[in-house]
């Protein structure tokens, strides 16, 4: 979207995902409360959160309305980053537990 | 080639090249600023998911009443400013600077509720005897981790609300125009997606059962 060029959609829109968003964050502590506990648990709420995100940047931050350029650039960008972080946070896991080498012994 | 061009030896032929995917060079940096960033956030939440999955006896001090309650009142206040923001930016890009400052002085009332409501939660912690390495419920790593990822969001927001309201007079005293408006928006949308993750990781999975 060019500079100063009005967004797509009025306020009503914007009205609708923010409503959206307080739902989504309502719906995190529905889960958080509904008795599961543990992995499956991080993973509801690691999965709604990114839903949530999802919708801001799209609509908050307006990354539908710019070129698809600008949008692949990014979304390519900042996953290929969160992910090749991972790479190197498995040793530092293998580092606190001591595994799997202190079990050999 | 211009006469220009020819003076400079032929490297002022990049002046004449199109922004980078047609937005403004500033806010192509604040994407990248944003991307690096994110970066950063997801480095951190990453090392506590990690070391809260590590550490067996990691506490659970977050009870319903007050603090869960406190979390549910920052995130309306922090997503509620999201949208104050949004209006802003309209105002702003329909030319209404009198109403583009009222809306970004709104929002930055809303992170500076924000940060209070944090150093409150942060305060009552500590008063509960919460350390950057000791605590009285488990792994005395809770405090560091704790503290870092809540500390780093809320400098974060804390350097928004100054932002936010220099940004909003120098647009109303005519110097910054509604680009600068939509760029600072950026960050402050950025600002609210963090605590969407913070919320779920940090005080969701770490709540008093």
């Amino acid at each position: 979207m060019s500079s100063g060029e009005q967004h797509r959609g009025g306020l009503g829109t914007d009205v609708v995902v923010y409503l959206c968003l307080l739902g989504i964050a309502g719906l995190q502590i529905v889960l958080a409360y509904s008795g599961n506990e543990g992995r499956g648990l991080a993973a509801r709420l690691l999965v709604v959160a990114i839903i949530q995100a999802f919708i801001a940047v799209l609509f908050f931050m307006h990354l539908r309305a710019e070129r698809r350029s600008l949008v692949v650039f990014i979304a390519v960008f900042t996953l290929f980053v969160l992910a090749a972080m991972q790479y190197g946070w498995t040793d530092s896991f293998r580092i606190i537990n001591g595994v799997p080498f202190t079990r050999l012994h | 080639m211009s006469e220009a061009n020819l003076t400079l030896g032929g490297h002022g032929a990049g002046l004449s090249e199109a922004s980078p995917f047609s937005i403004p060079a500033k806010k192509l940096a604040m994407w990248l600023f944003i991307i690096s960033d994110a970066a950063t956030f997801g480095a951190v939440l990453v090392a506590y998911g990690f070391l809260r999955n590590a550490t067996p006896n990691w506490p659970a001090p977050f009870k319903f009443s007050p603090s869960i309650l406190n979390v549910m009142v920052m995130t309306f206040i922090l997503i509620s400013s999201s949208l104050t923001m949004l209006i802003c930016v309209r105002a702003a890009q329909a030319g209404d600077r009198a109403k583009a400052l009222r809306w970004i002085l709104i929002t930055a009332a809303g992170g500076a509720i924000f940060a209070l409501l944090h150093i409150r939660e942060w305060l009552s912690l500590i008063d509960e005897g919460v350390r950057l390495f000791q605590n009285p419920w488990g792994s005395g790593l809770f405090g560091a981790a704790f503290f870092s990822v809540t500390g780093l969001h809320l400098l974060h927001v804390s350097v928004g609300v100054v932002a936010l309201t220099v940004v909003g007079l120098r647009y109303k005293g005519g110097r910054y125009n509604a680009d600068d408006i939509e760029i600072t928006g950026l960050y402050w949308h950025f600002v609210d997606i963090v605590w969407m993750f913070v919320v779920p990781l940090v005080y969701l999975l770490s709540i008093a059962r």
